[in-house]
């Protein structure tokens, strides 16, 4: 089944003919693809919504209709719209359904696939037909965004190596062991100015010449799967809806390192993304673009994966090579580098998935074009999972120095019910929250450290006026200490210890002393804990203390919870002005803390309320207020 | 080796390119603080408390484990260095249980406490959560994790240096701690009791599992006949817990306070010492001689003995038969001198002292009751005889000399050497040449297995016999010489195997060196040192020419190896499960 170079480039050739249906309108189709791609998302937002059963359904009617050859039901990665999922795609015509249910199927079988009339109810927004094109296409959902490292997310089937390949897939390998020297590949990334996706930014090209300046026989190149910020899967999504193109990077970082064995690190929680990789795997050595003399150019690369059993702080980078040797997952100190002493103390390089996905389009596109997206000093394209309190919650791309705003206003569809925005938080569990004043402020590296947050590995988290920033602080506290290795005292018990402190706050038995002792923690701590998740573990609170120290100190010294979260400070009281004593709270209270007649006006028991907020929601007049 | 220049503090220094942080500030006469960090047992920079500023690094950084490098400049003393130390240690110190008036290690021996000193930690600021966790008490170690500091110093002396692994941490974060497989009790493990952890704890979350009580006791008991027997180690070690040098020999002084604690018989267990010489070199001989299982291992090690049982079973029949001497004593003072004084042995109780923890368990071993009762019937450690003395506050180093009791109050230089790795092995030499060469050799010091070397092989020339000997200390030695033998690799005749490295002098049992004199002085040294100039100081140093052996053999056992011997002084093992596998 090994490829030469020439078969490889016949089956792009061919294979691109077949997927021109997916780019161009008035493409025709071929007699072997078809002519007609119903992309169904098989990510695994969607899959957790039946796409799969929704993938069968189709595949039936097709079958059952003879229609096998002209029709492909095409399973794909994630198109980024996850709050609209599942999202089925048909091409040529370009039509975009989403929330569609296994129900849906015949429908769309029989009026858009045989009648070739799209279901217009199924497109987003849209009243008829006529409406359905420019909803698709226009909405600023794509039309603001990117798509560099999520370029075939969407776009291919990720469990078919041939489709990659028709993407200009491989291509990247190809031209550098052909025609370039090693050098010359790290010199190219350097010169893009790549930086690492994963939290720290660091320059990738930087990395790389580190790790082959190393006069050593044996080195490593490892993938950082294992992506573990509350609410963040970017990388999950480029593994499962374009693995070839990690595994092509990879190889190419070999190359240009000296290495011949690389690691690919990934949770087990990610059971998709696994089963995806492994089949990427095996294909690419079928192909022969894995393994002892790939594409005959006598370069040897072999790649296996690891997969982690959970724990958060295997993300950093000592931590994950001292999993990947099977020892307790805990980080060393620094230095020796990684790039110097890392897996097994040989010279190892490691970068997260979506830094990977950037590189086989800047071996192919140049370190110029790449250098002409983004900021001063952050090129390229960031992905971010947007989550919270916003419309489109999803995957999204964008060029380096989009701002929050157009994030969350133009491409996020702003925040639903009529609320105010509040916050974002980016980096999760390391990063901070950025206000509202900053919503202008491009997104790069530099300006979300500046603001007292970081870029992170791209969880972006929207929070409206009903968050309580403390209790924030405090569910990001409550992670990293249930994260935290427990190797270096400051964040072993430190963390803990301001979680205890925060956790006062938020029951209205913290002091001014409290804030005191937060800051000197946090300061500390950051100062001394042996890893980058310890030294970054008090930024939350840091943050919401930089610009909501007002929620704190009422929580401190009003005893008020002003976004009406923190329970022990929530009150509920009845207005009696309003009230017109129907007695359904009285009926609905759990605890029966609520008494009143016809006669009597209805008061709550603050001592037998439990704060579970019923009252308010059932009362039909709006009569019952909470921190009145 | 390279130099490089940098500077600590605006002092520039040139120092070699292999230092780390600390050593080159040691080299300017400043001694940052460190806590987890042990010299060569424990480089891992986890408890935070040595670190420093170095310029250009966002972060603090770990001087125990911070290369050196051309042109770095680094600051020890910084307000944020400070603070954050302090931070750090308050840190500690509020997940730690401080009941220290209660606390074994209080006052001489606690690192942390040393360090809240140090650092002048006037309060906790950050209390909370405090954990409470069982303790596991066995027959030899006391295991107390609300104790512990998480510093993981007996984690790497149990699986780096002894390769046992008997612990390792479990859980994260705030509910980490370090414990056995399954949680077991260590006494369900295959942990050898060898107390190596109880050296490298800088708190009192390791200690030996104390028997002082039991010896009160028995001196207050009108019933008893009290004897006590002190290994070779104790001599040259007793005196630091009482601030004098390392390795200073206090046999005199020893023996006084023993007799003045009220002991009716003080004797030498170097006497019983070249007993095991005189069995285990016939066993040597009898077993070359006679085509019997070879390599012959020795046997004076209970950590070892247990390590074997445990990981080397099919090695069981090589171990020499022979009890390890203060067991070999035992048996001989409830039978032959039992008899001889006219005491009724049932009211003889024995005590050794030792500088080892797993003696405790041996002498607890139903195969140890040669006479129908236990040989030893009580081990305390070399510690514990400190505590006994401070206890009734005896001015030690005051203590005017006695000498042992007779007739078993004079070892030879053979029986001294015992507690050094390598001795065992010597004095056995000594012996066995003169007895295959018939005759008396002037040159009798073995060079070639004295010192510190991990493993020491030497080939030794004796009559027609071309001696191939290997020594082995430190458990994780023994594995290696173990698996040379098992590979065929390496063949030899006699093996001397103790189970702590440096051999009895750096027993479990005995008085603790704080890791900053351990990380920089080498405490197995200084001691070994003291037990060769005992030897050498000797009048007789070869264990076949104790007079009291010779009277032992002659009026009691008869010849070595014999019916009576082989009674009282040997004994056998069984193969241990792991884990109950």
């Amino acid at each position: 089944m090994i490829k030469s170079v020439a078969d490889i480039d016949a089956i792009r050739k061919a294979k691109h003919e077949e997927l021109m249906i997916r780019l161009d309108k008035d493409a025709k189709g071929t007699p072997e693809g078809g002519r007609m791609h119903i992309m169904v998302c098989a990510g695994t937002g969607c899959t957790s919504s039946s796409s799969m059963k929704i993938i069968e359904g189709l595949e039936a009617r097709v079958q059952q209709a003879g229609l096998a050859d002209e029709v492909k039901i095409v399973k794909t990665g994630c198109f980024g719209l996850c709050a609209q999922g599942p999202i089925v795609m048909v091409y040529p015509d370009h039509v975009m359904y989403t929330l569609v249910t296994p129900e849906d199927v015949d429908e769309i079988f029989e009026s858009h696939v045989v009648g070739g009339t799209p279901v217009a109810r199924l497109v987003a927004g849209a009243e008829d037909a006529k409406a359905i094109q420019e909803k698709t296409d226009g909405t600023d959902f794509f039309g603001k965004q990117m798509r560099v490292a999520l370029r075939n997310c969407g776009a291919i089937n990720p469990e078919c190596i041939d489709e990659y390949i028709a993407r200009d897939g491989y291509l990247a390998l190809e031209k550098c062991i052909s025609d370039m020297e090693p050098e010359e590949v790290v010199e190219l990334i350097k010169a893009s100015q790549l930086r690492g996706r994963g939290g720290a930014g660091f320059p990738t090209g930087i990395k790389w010449s580190f790790a082959a300046a190393q006069q050593v026989e044996e080195k490593y190149v490892c993938c950082n799967a294992d992506e573990g910020d509350p609410g963040a899967f970017m990388d999950r999504s480029v593994l499962e809806g374009d693995p070839h193109s990690v595994i092509e990077a990879m190889a190419i970082a070999g190359y240009a390192i000296g290495a011949s064995q690389g690691y690919i690190y990934v949770r087990a929680e990610y059971p998709i993304a696994v089963e995806r990789l492994s089949i990427a795997i095996e294909q690419a050595y079928e192909y022969g673009l894995l393994g002892s003399d790939i594409l005959g150019k006598g370069f040897r690369f072999d790649l296996e994966l690891r997969l982690g059993a959970g724990a958060f702080v295997c993300g950093e980078e000592t931590a994950l090579m001292t999993s990947v040797e099977g020892k307790r997952g805990e980080p060393r100190p620094r230095p020796p580098f990684p790039a110097v002493k890392g897996l097994f103390g040989k010279p190892t390089i490691l970068n997260n998935v979506e830094t990977y996905a950037n590189v086989p389009v800047i071996i192919l596109k140049g370190a110029d074009w790449f250098t002409s997206i983004g900021t001063e000093k952050s090129k390229g394209t960031k992905v971010f999972a947007v989550g919270g309190k916003i419309k489109n919650t999803g995957l999204v791309e964008i060029p380096m120095g989009t701002t929050l705003r157009e994030i969350i206003y133009d491409i996020g569809g702003g925040i639903p019910n009529g609320k105010t925005f509040k916050a974002a938080q980016t980096g999760g569990p390391s990063g901070g929250c950025i206000p509202a004043s900053e919503l202008d402020t491009p997104i790069d590296y530099d300006n979300l450290i500046a603001l007292g947050s970081m870029m992170g590995s791209g969880g972006l988290i929207v929070m409206d006026e009903d968050t309580c920033m403390v209790d924030l602080a405090k569910f990001f506290l409550e992670f990293t200490v249930d994260e935290s290795c427990g190797k270096c005292p400051p964040c072993r018990i430190g963390t803990k210890r301001m979680l205890e402190i925060v956790t006062r706050i938020t029951e209205g038995k913290g002091t001014l002393e409290d804030l005191d002792k937060l800051e000197v923690l946090a300061k500390n701590i950051k100062n001394a804990a042996l890893c980058g998740l310890g030294q970054t573990a008090p930024n939350p609170v840091l943050s919401t203390m930089k610009y909501f120290k007002d929620e704190y100190i009422a929580h401190v010294v009003d005893k008020k919870c002003p976004a009406g979260v923190c329970k022990s400070m929530v009150r509920f009281i009845i207005f009696d002005d309003t009230c017109k004593r129907c007695g359904i709270c009285k009926k609905n209270c759990p605890t029966g803390a609520i008494s009143g007649d016809k006669e009597h006006p209805f008061v709550i028991d603050q001592d037998k309320c439990v704060k579970c907020g019923v009252c308010m929601e059932k009362c039909p007049f709006k009569s019952i207020l909470k921190n009145a | 080796m390279k130099k490089v220049n940098m500077t600590i503090d605006g002092i520039q220094i040139y120092v070699p390119e292999n230092y780390t942080i600390l050593e080159a500030a040691k080299e300017v006469g400043i001694n940052i603080p460190t806590l987890c960090f042990l010299k060569d047992v424990n480089e891992i920079g986890c408890c935070r408390m040595c670190i420093v500023e170095v310029a250009g690094a966002k972060a603090l950084q770990a001087a125990c484990v911070y290369p050196v490098s051309e042109g770095m400049e680094v600051f020890t003393h910084t307000p944020k260095v400070m603070e954050a130390r302090k931070v750090n240690l308050e840190l500690i110190l509020s997940n730690h249980n401080a009941r220290c008036q209660t606390c074994n290690r209080s006052m001489a021996d606690c690192e942390l406490q040393a360090l809240a000193n140090k650092l002048k930690v006037e309060d906790v600021r950050f209390e909370g959560e405090n954990k409470k966790l069982p303790l596991d008490i066995g027959p030899s170690i006391v295991r107390d994790p609300n104790k512990c500091i998480l510093c993981r110093r007996c984690v790497s002396a149990c699986k780096n240096i002894q390769t046992v692994g008997v612990i390792d941490l479990v859980n994260r974060g705030f509910n980490t701690q370090v414990a056995s497989p399954f949680g077991k009790p260590l006494s369900e493990t295959p942990c050898v009791n060898c107390g190596q952890c109880i050296n490298y704890c800088p708190v009192g979350a390791l200690k030996e599992k104390s028997d002082v009580d039991k010896v009160w006791e028995a001196i207050y008991d009108p019933d008893k006949y009290v004897i006590a027997q002190t290994a070779p180690a104790v001599r040259v070690a007793l005196g630091e817990d009482f601030d004098m040098p390392i390795g200073t020999p206090v046999t005199g002084k020893m023996v006084t306070a023993l007799k003045m604690i009220g002991f009716d018989k003080v004797f030498d267990t170097d006497t019983a010492a070249d007993l095991t010489i005189m069995e285990e070199g016939n066993e040597l001989i009898d077993r070359i001689r006679g085509g019997g299982k070879l390599p012959l291992i020795t046997s004076c090690s209970p950590g070892w003995i247990k390590f074997c049982e445990h990981n080397y079973p099919e090695f069981l029949d090589n171990l020499s038969s022979c009890k390890s001497p203060h067991q070999m004593f035992g048996a001989i003072l409830k039978s032959y001198f039992a008899e001889k004084n006219g005491i009724d042995p049932s009211k003889i109780y024995v005590v050794s002292v030792m500088p080892c923890t797993a003696k405790k368990f041996e002498a607890a071993r139903p195969e140890m009751s040669a006479s129908g009762m236990a040989d030893v019937d009580c081990v305390i450690t070399t510690r514990e005889l400190g505590e006994m003395i401070y206890d009734i506050g005896m001015d030690f180093p005051e203590l005017g000399d006695s000498e042992f009791d007779n007739p078993f109050g004079e070892g030879t230089g053979a029986g001294h050497i015992f507690g050094a790795t390598g001795g065992v092995m010597e004095a056995a030499l000594r012996t066995v040449a003169d007895i295959l060469n018939g005759s008396s050799a002037d040159n009798f010091t073995y060079e070639d297995v004295r010192g510190l070397e991990g493993i020491k092989v030497a080939t030794v020339e004796i009559a027609d016999l071309k001696l191939r000997a290997a020594v082995a200390h430190g458990l994780g030695n023994a594995r290696k010489l173990m698996e040379m033998v098992k590979s065929g690799e390496e063949e030899f005749h006699f093996i001397e195997i103790m189970a702590c490295p440096g051999g009895c002098v750096n027993g479990g049992g005995q008085p603790l060196q704080l890791s900053e004199v351990r990380s920089w002085i080498d405490v197995r040294a200084e001691r070994a040192n003291g037990l060769y100039k005992e030897d050498n100081k000797s009048f007789i140093r070869k264990s076949h020419n104790n007079p009291a052996i010779k009277k032992l053999y002659k009026e009691y056992l008869g010849m070595a190896g014999g019916s009576r011997s082989h009674q009282l002084l040997h004994t056998h093992y069984t193969p241990r499960k792991n884990y109950g596998k």
